[in-house]
């Protein structure tokens, strides 16, 4: 792996909370990500996990400008991204494609299928005539495993799984560097998941794409990813090679993400032991100050809500925490809080 | 699990009119449940899991769906040919329900003290201080702090997280012998998706309830399921002991979804499924699985294979045996 393809650097995306309808103030921000530094080589995954309101699909829409970033920089293949506009941005636009969770919601219901994969292909004007388009169209359906003979179809003519085939072609259209796919498997059902998986990881082979995997389930992240990170409230905790990560995971957070992941095996499951974490996670319009796992980690000690931790080496991953690789309990299986009933 | 089963569900049949046609969206599904055990139903999108467990609480909508056979006794009582007032009794009574989403199937305009309080006051003729202080006991319980306070707060001002407690909450109340869940834990983060479980599990070993799980989720069942119903348009097409259905699945369906898992040890590509789920409305004669399978043979489109008993307590609607391993080999091209 060479020099990344796309980087942030203490990248900060807040959005400002206004009070009052005539005399509108603004009375504090959510601060959805607050200053994450990270990197993409070319050709590989890096899977973002975190929970809602993590900020990672701010994230990732930050990356896409589709929301502008508050302060910090985006290098996408060395360039500054933050403040593109006019054909500057389209041309970023064109090498950056979006797959979102809800398939049917992404396409437009009055356009046929074999519209839908043509836009792209006029707007950025990638081919030369009609024909040549019809010819690129088809071509992408084969790609995606969608049968060309169904270009004049609507999108509610199609079952889930095909519709975000449809929407795969349609990023693929453009000919993009790299794909968000923001929850782009986690809306379908389990035999159709596994076939969109198997088409991402058969179309980054063959084109060579980058993906930034954007999703909260674990198993599909540790199956595509080459690389992990772990978002809590608008900050990377952990990030690390995806074995690395997996089998000896350094953060608090982390590791109650893990555990609480049912496994899909009885004999696995009745010795798994997950670390149950204590009520939701803080507001990020006021995040706890020092770290921002302190009021639910198992682990924590005064110190951790003194300073901000950085990200730092600690196993075989980056992880920001000042007891990183050090062991949390898990409760006891049978319940020891009192009750009532 | 002793004496007559608590729940048996016997040829149940419901059907919808859609634009499209008929739509038998269960067809002739039969299920037992003993008093505390535990049940998981499996299955995807349109396979009839959740329009069973409707079909139980007799809550499937008129007049485009209808119960049109089959018989639901719950402790020896048919629930299918109940009053509309006796089923009210067992609704949230004998028999409590938590659903999906916890946003839509709370009432947005009651404050949840009044949605808690109401099944108490109808169930077990609580007066209103009695069952107001109840009501904030249950909250506790499902682990809600200052629940005093909290019973004056309206859904909205509570997490997603809570609101599956709040529902949890007034699910229970009454103590049910069978609740069900449908997807209880679909839309919340994994974090809380544990915490959840727990808590299910806690209230079910205290109460002493059946439990119903209806889920996509393997992971969800593996841990929490004692049998294993797998559902297939609208049909059960595998079910018997948790274990032996993850050790040894016979439906090539089970053993599909099986090999559909992303798993820790597994580096390579997945197997999944291939073709598309099936049309409710235009579902081919024989077994409805047979456009998808690998082993399907012409007989399996001729007609509906009757459960077949393939271990202890285990059975799959699959006319021939076979060996989960031998799945993938035949994908490469080896004959079966």
């Amino acid at each position: 792996m060479s020099e990344p393809l796309l980087q942030t650097i203490d990248l900060k995306v807040h959005f400002p909370v206004r009070r009052g309808f005539v005399l509108e103030r603004t009375v504090g921000s959510v601060k959805a990500v607050d200053g994450v530094s990270l990197a993409i080589d070319r050709g590989e995954t890096l899977g973002l996990v975190g929970e809602s309101g993590s900020g990672k699909s701010t994230l990732g829409r930050a990356i896409l400008q589709l929301v502008g970033a508050t302060s910090g920089t985006i290098l996408f293949d060395r360039r500054e991204v933050t403040g593109l506009s006019g054909p500057e941005l389209a041309a970023f636009r064109r090498r950056v494609q979006l797959v979102f969770q809800d398939p049917y919601a992404s396409l437009n219901p009055r356009m046929t299928a074999g519209n839908i994969v043509a836009e792209p292909i006029r707007i950025y004007g990638l081919r030369e005539n009609r024909a040549a388009i019809r010819d690129r169209v088809r071509e992408l359906f084969g790609l995606v495993g969608l049968d060309a003979r169904y270009v004049d179809r609507y999108p509610h003519e199609f079952s889930g799984g095909q519709q975000q085939r449809i929407g795969i072609a349609r990023a693929l259209a453009c000919e993009p560097d790299l794909i968000v796919c923001d929850e782009a498997v986690s809306a379908l059902d389990v035999s159709v998941q596994a076939q969109v998986i198997n088409l991402l990881a058969d179309l980054q082979q063959r084109l060579g794409l980058t993906y930034l995997f954007i999703a909260h389930g674990l198993n599909v992240v540790r199956h595509v990813s080459t690389k992990v990170a772990v978002m809590y409230l608008g900050k990377i905790v952990e990030v690390g090679d995806r074995r690395a990560l997996f089998r000896d995971p350094q953060h608090p957070y982390t590791k109650a993400l893990l555990s609480a992941s049912p496994l899909p095996d009885p004999v696995a499951e009745r010795q798994r032991r997950p670390i149950i974490l204590r009520g939701d996670v803080p507001s990020p319009i006021d995040p706890p100050a020092g770290c921002r796992f302190h009021t639910r980690c198992p682990i924590a000690v005064p110190a951790c809500s003194a300073a901000e931790p950085p990200l730092s080496p600690s196993g075989g991953t980056l992880a920001a925490c000042i007891r990183a690789g050090e062991p949390v309990p898990a409760p006891d299986p049978t319940p020891t809080r009192e009750t009532v009933l | 699990m002793s004496g007559a089963p608590l729940l048996e569900i016997e040829d149940l049949a419901v059907e919808f009119r859609t634009g499209g046609g008929v739509v038998r969206a269960v067809d002739g599904v039969n299920l037992t449940l003993a008093r505390g055990e535990t049940l998981g139903i499996l299955g995807e999108s349109g396979s009839g899991k959740s329009v069973t467990s409707l079909a139980i609480m007799r809550l499937v909508r008129a007049p485009r769906g209808k119960i049109t056979r089959g018989a639901v006794r719950f402790e020896g009582r048919d629930l299918l040919t109940l009053t509309p007032a006796e089923m009210r009794q067992v609704r949230g009574g004998s028999i409590g329900m938590i659903f999906q989403d916890p946003m839509t199937s709370l009432n947005p305009v009651l404050t949840i003290g009044r949605q808690l309080v109401e099944p108490l006051e109808l169930h077990l003729g609580m007066s209103r201080r009695a069952a107001r202080a109840r009501a904030a006991e249950l909250l506790a319980t499902v682990g809600i702090p200052e629940a005093v306070r909290r019973l004056d707060n309206y859904p909205h001002q509570f997490s997603g997280g809570m609101r599956q407690r709040v529902m949890i909450a007034i699910a229970v109340a009454c103590e049910p012998k069978l609740l069900i869940a449908d997807e209880p834990t679909t839309a919340l983060d994994v974090t809380i998706q544990a915490q959840i479980l727990e808590l299910i599990r806690r209230l079910q070993a205290e109460l002493g309830m059946a439990l119903i799980l209806i889920t996509h989720d393997l992971g969800v069942v593996a841990g929490a399921a004692d049998r294993l119903a797998v559902m297939y348009a609208g049909r059960v097409v595998e079910d018997g002991p948790t274990d032996a259905v993850f050790a040894n699945p016979k439906m090539p369906y089970t053993i599909g979804l099986m090999h559909s898992i992303p798993r820790a040890d597994d580096e390579g590509a997945l197997s999944p499924i291939g073709g598309q789920p099936p049309d409710l409305s235009a579902l081919p004669p024989g077994c409805a699985f047979a456009p998808r399978c690998d082993f399907a043979r012409p007989v399996c489109r001729e007609r509906v294979p009757e459960p077949r008993t393939v271990g202890p307590g285990h059975r799959a609607r699959c006319l021939f045996d076979i060996d989960p391993a031998r799945v993938g080999a035949v994908r490469e091209g080896v004959a079966p």
